[in-house]
């Protein structure tokens, strides 16, 4: 027990920074084999969380990315009629074997493989409001039957699941109760300058501070209706790093602001700001207490 | 103590139940916790907490009933168990597992305490408390030699401090209004309904139908999906409702973008509806209508959404030409004109931006209360507002705890 649960234990990449907590809640849910739920902001490493919890535990991930007409029915399987009905017509395929036109999705295949794998269900919250419940018992019980065949899928061993949701809709509440929950908090400067030092590396500390403090500085400002994440931050320095500017171009300007507002209220807010003279803080020390402690 | 937490978090209305507490119970029996008071309480959190909204709630419980955890330890019978239940601590090793039968419990709960304390600094596995120095069976994933990393700086690294620091308090959702959880809270406000001409291709039943014809095509139509929910907007304005102008008028500018809605009416008046209604918020007299009007115009299918602090003068409520505005008549009592509301309409709510603890001071919030249901103008309050205006069970009168 003590070495299979040790031979689960996420701990991280190289690739990939993780918050303490957050580590914890992964292995959380693969000790209780309970979905893991990631919220957070867009951005902050929901989906590249799965990518590397897959890498740090060797497990192969099927990924299944929902979108606004997700039916739960297509994760499991989907019963091609179409094909059928036009293979009868022409006399072509299998047609007398329901089976062959039975197409697994990527639940059903998690389930089906013959080892453990890892389930990603990306943005759960763009489907419809009653989605999670439907997929709620087979993810629970890690079986379900195929009702055209009669044949049941069931998992051999359970695989690890996340889920990532952006929150745009309430997910229900039977759903929540059964995954451990993770909230992403948006990094705090020291956690981003780990980030940032895993993409790019040997980037000037001086420079760094200034683009930091740019940043969240910008993320601070109440009139922004998107604010920049840490993936626009990445984005960033890469312009910023072959443009090859210096920290003192930074002083009262941001650059390439396009790759951190993507909003056109937003830039014209900005362009608004920096003509009324409105001065950009270059220290920690201008950001106030939140920063300074 | 643990249930302490359990029942802590319940009283703040974090909805936790039996399930989740056993999930936590599960894990901390897996051992997970490394008898570490921080995994112990990002444990507690990934476990018994569904929703950022609640990790303040969450934070506030976790410090009040673990603070000063140390002065009640000795007395714990709880903790002692689980400290000393070797089950949990697999990884030892045996010679470890002498280690701890050597200590007598008082000296194993002195370290323990010790390493608690001591976690303001950086914690690097739970070895230290059982007093090997070093090579902790337990190790946390820290800073791990094979070059595996860990973020979060060493200030964050005590339980204590964390739930201290309240970094989640933005995210409440019982007294932020933010205009996109608005917007998302009267996402709820519909009720879909297939209405008028069949003009979209069911394609699902086209096949269907063909594969029956035996592959002769036929083809299925059918009617769109609609929101059927008529909304009908009475709100207060001015005077005591003068502070809360900015939250409401946030509402109403999300109830604005709402397109979703079939039809969408807003009316306004001075601290209680008389007989006649504004039409926009300066309350113009040429530009109002009679209330009578309204009631004919929109018939019961209309929800009913009022918002004001319902705080007044009792005369303003409970007298004939008890308007405050002279240049409106009001012959009729206010209160008369808020239970015809109620009569007419199937469902109303009243969302009330003064907080609930001060409801039940006021007479004429308590009176209005009892007339409709009446729930705070946060998130919280709003969504449980839509809830009770679409919702399938019909809304009791009443003050709700929100």
């Amino acid at each position: 027990m003590a070495e299979e649960s040790d031979f689960y234990r996420f701990t991280g990449t190289k690739g990939y920074i993780v918050s303490r907590p957050l580590v914890e809640a992964v292995n959380c849910a693969i000790a209780l084999e309970r979905p893991l739920l990631v919220k957070g902001e867009p951005g902050t490493g929901k989906t590249l969380l799965a990518l590397h919890v897959a890498e740090g535990l060797g497990l192969p991930m099927e990924s299944w990315h929902i979108k606004s007409t997700s039916k739960a029915m297509e994760g499991l399987y989907v019963y091609d009629t179409l094909q059928r009905l036009n293979d009868a017509r022409f006399g072509e395929g299998n047609v007398g074997d329901i089976r062959s036109y039975i197409k697994l999705g990527p639940v059903g295949r998690v389930f089906s493989a013959p080892k453990r794998q890892l389930l990603l269900i990306d943005e759960v919250d763009k489907a419809d409001l009653e989605f999670p419940n439907d997929i709620l018992r087979e993810l629970d019980e890690m079986r379900f039957t195929v009702m055209e065949t009669g044949d049941e899928v069931v998992a051999k061993e359970r695989p690890l699941v996340i889920i990532t949701s952006n929150n745009e809709k309430e997910l229900p509440d039977a759903f929540l109760r059964r995954c451990v929950f993770h909230f992403i908090e948006f990094p705090e400067p020291d956690m981003m300058r780990k980030i940032v030092d895993v993409h790019h590396p040997n980037v000037d500390t001086q420079l760094l501070d200034q683009v930091l403090i740019k940043f969240y500085w910008l993320r601070g400002q109440p009139d922004l209706r998107k604010k920049p994440s840490t993936s626009e931050l990445i984005d960033w320095i890469a312009a910023l790093l072959r443009s090859g500017i210096s920290e003192d171009q930074l002083e009262n300007h941001i650059p390439f602001l396009g790759s951190l507002l993507k909003n056109e209220q937003d830039t014209a807010a900005l362009a608004d700001f920096e003509e009324r003279g409105g001065g950009m803080p270059s220290d920690w020390m201008d950001l106030g207490p939140k920063y300074n402690q | 103590m643990f249930l302490d937490l359990f029942y802590g978090l319940r009283d703040e209305g974090v909805p936790v139940a039996v399930q989740e507490w056993q999930m936590f119970m599960t894990s901390l029996e897996k051992g997970l916790h490394d008898s570490n008071l921080l995994a112990f309480y990002n444990i507690a959190k990934a476990t018994l907490i569904k929703s950022e909204t609640y990790y303040d709630a969450f934070d506030r419980v976790f410090a009040r009933v673990f603070h000063g955890v140390e002065g009640e330890l000795s007395a714990n019978d709880e903790l002692n168990e689980w400290l000393s239940d070797p089950k949990n601590f697999d990884g030892l090793t045996e010679e470890q597992r002498k280690m701890i039968e050597e200590l007598d419990a008082d000296e194993l709960m002195r370290r323990y305490l010790e390493t608690l304390e001591e976690q303001d600094e950086r914690h690097d596995g739970g070895g230290r408390w059982v007093g090997t120095g070093g090579h902790s069976p337990f190790g946390n994933g820290g800073e791990h030699p094979t070059g595996i990393r860990v973020g979060g700086k060493s200030k964050n690294q005590s339980a204590m401090k964390v739930a201290e620091d309240r970094r989640f308090q933005e995210y409440r959702t019982d007294h932020t209004l933010d205009i996109r959880n608005v917007r998302l809270a009267l996402k709820r406000l519909r009720h879909l309904t297939r209405e008028g001409p069949s003009d979209e291709l069911d394609l699902d039943e086209t096949v269907d139908e063909t594969c029956r014809n035996a592959g002769e095509i036929e083809f299925v139509y059918r009617a769109d999906r609609r929101n059927n929910v008529r909304l009908l907007l009475l709100m207060d304005v001015g005077g005591t409702m003068e502070p809360y102008y900015e939250p409401v008028s946030r509402l109403l500018t999300a109830l604005h973008e709402e397109r979703g809605l079939r039809e969408f009416k807003s009316y306004y008046f001075h601290n209680c509806v008389y007989e006649r209604l504004g039409t926009n918020a300066d309350l113009y007299v040429k530009d109002a209508i009679p209330t009578g009007d309204i009631l004919r115009r929109f018939d019961e299918r209309w929800k009913v959404l009022i918002v004001g602090d319902a705080a007044m003068h009792p005369a303003e409520l409970m007298n004939p030409r008890g308007n405050i505005n002279p240049r409106f008549e009001s012959e009729t009592r206010g209160i008369d004109w808020l239970m015809r509301i109620r009569e007419h309409f199937d469902r109303c709510v009243w969302l009330n931006p003064d907080p609930p603890s001060d409801w039940n001071h006021t007479r004429t919030t308590k009176v209005i209360g009892e007339i409709f249901p009446m729930y705070a103008l946060s998130l919280d309050g709003i969504q449980d507002a839509v809830t009770s205006l679409v919702g399938a069970r019909p809304s009791a009168p009443g003050i709700t705890r929100h």
